[in-house]
């Protein structure tokens, strides 16, 4: 700005480059500060309230009074300049004798209106930023109350037939009444202490389905086996809580509790380049009449690492003659988030 | 079967779970005039049993391997009274509507027990059968709506057959029984072929004559036969009689 209104007053030679370049560097400061007042005026102007016709008009004014000012800037600058110093003597004379006043007054009306334009673009800029922003956080917070929700809850049903299971236990067997008493208050304690967590360490996940396989087991007796072959480094692995805990249940509501002669559970983790691959295998009698929950589970799971990993965790359950198998893969993080 | 009321009641326990068979076993103990026939841990054993042994009641768990709950007492229910025992609240309306004697919720309370069994006496001193109306009719009208049978189970003696509907060639009525043909065998359920009807997806199944209701993905081709009469040419070779009506439904469903 400096460089232009120094050029327009060298222009029609009335004065020299250099006298023109004293004069326009005080004032081109001076008027920096006079086009920040427009940032008042427009933060107090929004244009979608006022109209733009009277909008224009009222920055007009303010325009024509700030340049009013800036050129009777000049002229008390100039006569300082030139009632003070020697060298520049007629200074004051001869930016009133050429067309310099009402260039800096152009000028100034120009660059004023610019500023406000200026100023009305970083308004919506920020107004748009701060929408988008809020956008954000609301679908995280969407994300949130979903995952909260889809956070698998302990299954009622398995309640009841555990409750079931201890009250006929009382009686003939009391001590084992007792412990089973015990197992179910340890996994709900675990279960319930896990709801505000993300994330927690693979090993944790897998005592909770100790926990919740000792209770089964006292259900189902001898047609519960499982098999675990867990890689020892996927322990440390960060997993959403009660990812894989509602995969066993399902293999077991599923899968064993429709064998007359029970079967098998195999669960198996692998860590592998920077990811880690879990895969629960059971038997399950195809020809059983279907749950009425079947499959909601698995959506559950399936869901929950959309919403946590997007693409780079991957989801497949199939059944294949009498085994079903649900296979996952997830990245291996390893920082706990403490959130 | 004349089964006097001074006579013990026969009770057969059916539940997959040891610890749950327990319980009944408890608290029906303190009944002198109970006795034990049988605990099945599956549907197919409690089948055979019901036909070999004639219980006179029934304690049946709904979730079950084989045969479920339902299933069953579509084959039994006829033959004895049942007493739905399970940890699902859903399918009370359900039960209820297939007539069982009483719904008991695991954990399973004394009180509500000994009042289940006051039920059950009741209806085996009264000998009222609920009505002549056949098992499998109720449980096809307690089918919840839209959901549409996927597999048929069939008692031949003390073996229970299941069908899935994709075998199914073809249903015929012959009285109160429909006979169901499937891997070139037929086999009889007491039913009627209008509920049969209502029972099967439409979009598969279509009634083409008053005695008839044919799998749609088993019909070959369909010949004239007489003056104005059609006949279906199954894969297997079997044909069936179409009558108008049916004719017109089957060319609406192939123009579709």
């Amino acid at each position: 700005m400096t460089v232009l209104l120094t050029y327009l007053l060298s222009f029609t030679h009335q004065m020299t480059a250099e006298e023109a370049l004293i004069l326009a560097i005080p004032l081109c400061i001076f008027y920096s500060f006079v086009c920040q007042s427009a940032q008042y005026s427009c933060r107090a102007l929004p244009p979608e309230r006022v109209g733009f016709d009277k909008l224009g008009l009222m920055h007009a004014g303010a325009a024509a009074m700030a340049a009013s000012l800036w050129v009777f800037a000049a002229m008390v600058l100039a006569w300082i300049l030139s009632s003070s110093v020697n060298a520049l003597r007629g200074l004051s004379d001869r930016l009133h004798a050429g067309p310099e006043l009402p260039i800096i007054f152009v000028t100034g009306f120009l660059v004023y209106l610019l500023s406000t334009l200026g100023y009305y673009a970083q308004i919506a800029l920020e107004a748009s930023r701060a929408a988008e922003a809020r956008m954000m956080q609301m679908s995280i917070l969407a994300r949130e109350a979903e995952l909260k929700a889809l956070k698998a809850q302990v299954n009622p049903h398995f309640l009841f037939n555990s409750l079931n299971s201890i009250s006929a236990l009382t009686s003939s067997d009391p001590a084992k009444a007792r412990e089973m008493c015990i197992l179910l208050g340890d996994f709900l304690r675990r279960t319930l202490g896990l709801g505000e967590k993300s994330a927690i360490p693979l090993e944790e996940e897998m005592s909770l389905i100790h926990a919740f396989l000792a209770v089964e087991k006292t259900r189902y007796g001898a047609r519960l086996h499982m098999e675990e072959n867990v890689a020892r480094e996927a322990l440390a692995v960060d997993v959403p809580p009660l990812l894989l805990q509602p995969l066993v249940e399902n293999a077991i509501a599923h899968g064993i509790a429709n064998l007359v002669e029970g079967g098998w559970i195999r669960l198996d983790v692998v860590c592998e380049n920077g990811s880690v691959s879990i895969v629960v295998e059971n038997l399950f009698d195809p020809e059983a009449p279907a749950r009425r929950s079947s499959g909601v589970g698995l959506a559950n799971v399936r869901q929950r690492l959309q919403a946590r990993y997007g693409n780079r965790a991957s989801f497949a359950a199939k059944g294949e003659g009498d085994r079903f198998r649900v296979a996952i893969t997830l990245p291996a993080e390893k920082e706990v988030a403490t959130q | 079967m004349t089964p006097e009321p001074k006579n013990k009641i026969r009770v057969a326990i059916v539940d997959d779970e040891e610890l749950a068979r327990q319980v009944l076993r408890e608290y029906l103990s303190s009944h002198p005039d109970v006795e034990i026939i049988a605990e099945c841990a599956n549907g197919f054993e409690a089948v055979k049993v019901v036909t070999e042994q004639k219980p006179n009641l029934v304690f049946l768990d709904i979730q079950m391997p084989k045969l479920d709950g339902f299933e069953v007492l579509e084959l039994i229910g006829n033959e004895c009274a049942v007493i739905f025992v399970t940890a699902h609240d859903h399918f009370a309306i359900r039960a209820f509507e297939v007539h069982a004697v009483d719904y008991l919720l695991k954990p399973v309370g004394a009180e509500r027990f000994e009042a289940a069994l006051k039920r059950a006496r009741e209806r085996l001193e009264g000998k009222v059968r609920p009505d002549a109306v056949p098992p499998a009719e109720l449980a096809a009208a307690a089918r919840p709506p839209a959901q549409y049978l996927e597999r048929v189970p069939v008692r031949d003696g003390t073996r229970v057959f299941i069908i899935p509907v994709t075998k199914l060639d073809y249903a015929e009525a012959q009285d109160d029984y429909v006979a169901l043909a499937s891997e070139g065998k037929k086999h009889l359920k007491q039913q009627t072929i209008a509920s049969l009807e209502t029972a099967l997806d439409p979009s598969r199944f279509l009634r083409v004559h008053r005695s008839y209701i044919v799998n749609l993905e088993r019909v070959v081709k369909v010949e004239p036969y007489g003056k104005d009469s059609h006949v279906a040419v199954l894969a297997t070779g079997a044909q069936l009689p179409v009558s108008r009506a049916g004719y017109a439904r089957l060319r609406a469903f192939l123009d579709r």
